[in-house]
């Protein structure tokens, strides 16, 4: 694979994955706990979205097949998707947002903490910009997890229950494959961050009273290339129903 | 904008005499009045985003940094930029969005800051942006000045605002996140 090609797939993960988290955080507008939690929600939401448009479009320039940023969001199906598995699966309840929004933005953070010292100045400069977001992004996951955590009984149980349902996608946060080894070799990608990634979630864990699982039987990790779990059809079906359904619609 | 001026303009484009720098603190003025849509007080200058007005052949070059990556204002701001230059008499001006250096709330002139707290948005602290990024001191109350205040949320408003209440005059307000 020439290295334009793996730059474009590799862009194509960060903004997909970008991408899904937003729609998903759009899920809880008028749902969340708390008029400040929706705030919050819908904020971090609109970092990622933004994110997710600046990724696409430098993927659309490498392309360079006269489709543009909308046309990556709305315009391809699931098995052209190439987000992580973890930002797909349903919002579920207040827990599994929050131990979910935890393990990425922890990723999130030290990827593009890493990509601000990529090769390519592009990838350096959207980096930049949304590494100073993700900050905020992870001071408020990494709260929520010790409020949930060191809370009530309840709030406790939930909270081990969502991070044992989840744990088994975080394998993707952790593992690299052949293109993201590509690019870091070439001084581009963040290559793997999974020893950082398994040291900060620890000391979280530690501080919140909570216990890191066993490793997961099946790790499930092709999300990656294209290969989804079933969640991701319907969300997709959703969010790409109007552009798709009115596609010379402007406004 | 005098209606002469377009005229004048188009007429020196035309004839092909050369726009100089002299025009360029003219572009500068006229953006003075450009205000973000979301924080209807201050202008996209005082916001520190217009980062270079200049000539690129007979086009004038307008490079703007979009404070979030997602501000929901970027397209609006653009659009609000190019209008105020061709109704000042610039022929088709050029946008450029420039994402590096990325925006930091370090840009907001003190013009700018002052607006925000007449406003009542607490201004960002100057020069601390990397440092309060990570850990925000105490805000001060734009109504009453007390610093005896408490984050209500991390997020406001708009991505650009914490929501915080002052413990003294009990009054709610918008403060400026650091960026």
């Amino acid at each position: 694979m020439t290295t334009d090609q793996a730059l474009t797939e590799y862009l194509l993960r960060l903004a997909d994955t970008d991408m899904v988290l937003a729609q998903r955080f759009c899920e809880w507008c008028g749902n969340a706990p708390a008029l400040e939690e929706e705030v919050a929600m819908m904020n971090v939401g609109l970092d990622l979205l933004g994110q997710a448009r600046n990724w696409y479009e430098y993927a659309a320039e490498l392309r360079n097949d006269g489709h543009d940023a909308d046309f990556l969001a709305f315009r391809r199906n699931e098995r052209e998707y190439r987000n992580l598995l973890i930002a797909e699966q349903p919002r579920g309840d207040y827990a599994v947002t929050t131990a979910k929004q935890f393990f990425f933005d922890v990723w999130h953070h030290l990827v593009l903490t890493r990509l601000t010292e990529s090769s390519d100045e592009r990838i350096a400069g959207i980096a930049a910009k949304g590494l100073k977001e993700a900050t905020y992004h992870r001071r408020r996951s990494t709260e929520w997890m010790l409020r949930l955590g060191q809370g009530t009984e309840e709030s406790h149980r939930r909270l081990t229950d969502a991070v044992q349902n989840l744990w088994r996608f975080t394998c993707e946060l952790t593992d690299t494959d052949e293109i993201e080894d590509q690019l870091a070799e070439a001084g581009i990608g963040a290559g793997n961050v999974g020893d950082a990634w398994r040291a900060e979630v620890a000391r979280v864990f530690a501080e919140a009273g909570l216990e890191l699982p066993e490793p997961a039987r099946h790790f499930y990790m092709d999300g990656k290339n294209g290969k989804h779990t079933e969640h991701l059809g319907f969300l997709l079906a959703e969010m790409q129903y109007l552009p798709r359904a009115y596609p010379d619609a402007t406004w | 904008m005098q209606p002469g001026d377009l005229i004048y303009r188009e007429r020196r484009a035309y004839q092909g005499v050369p726009l100089g720098e002299d025009d360029l603190p003219r572009a500068w003025e006229c953006l003075t009045e450009v205000m973000d849509p979301e924080v209807p007080v201050v202008s996209v200058v005082d916001l520190g985003m217009i980062r270079a007005v200049e000539w690129e052949g007979d086009r004038l070059k307008v490079k703007v940094s979009p404070t979030y990556s997602g501000c929901p204002a970027t397209e609006v701001i653009e659009r609000d930029v190019q209008e105020a230059l061709e109704d000042t008499g610039f022929k088709n001006p050029r946008i450029e969005r420039v994402l590096a250096p990325a925006w930091t709330t370090d840009w907001i002139t003190d013009q700018g800051r002052a607006a925000l707290q007449a406003y009542g948005i607490a201004p960002p602290p100057k020069g601390q942006g990397r440092d309060t990024l990570h850990d925000p001191g105490p805000a001060e109350c734009p109504h009453c000045g007390s610093t005896d205040t408490v984050q209500v949320s991390e997020f406001g408003s708009t991505a650009c605002k914490a929501l915080y209440k002052c413990r003294d005059c009990l009054e709610p307000f918008d403060y400026f996140k650091c960026l």
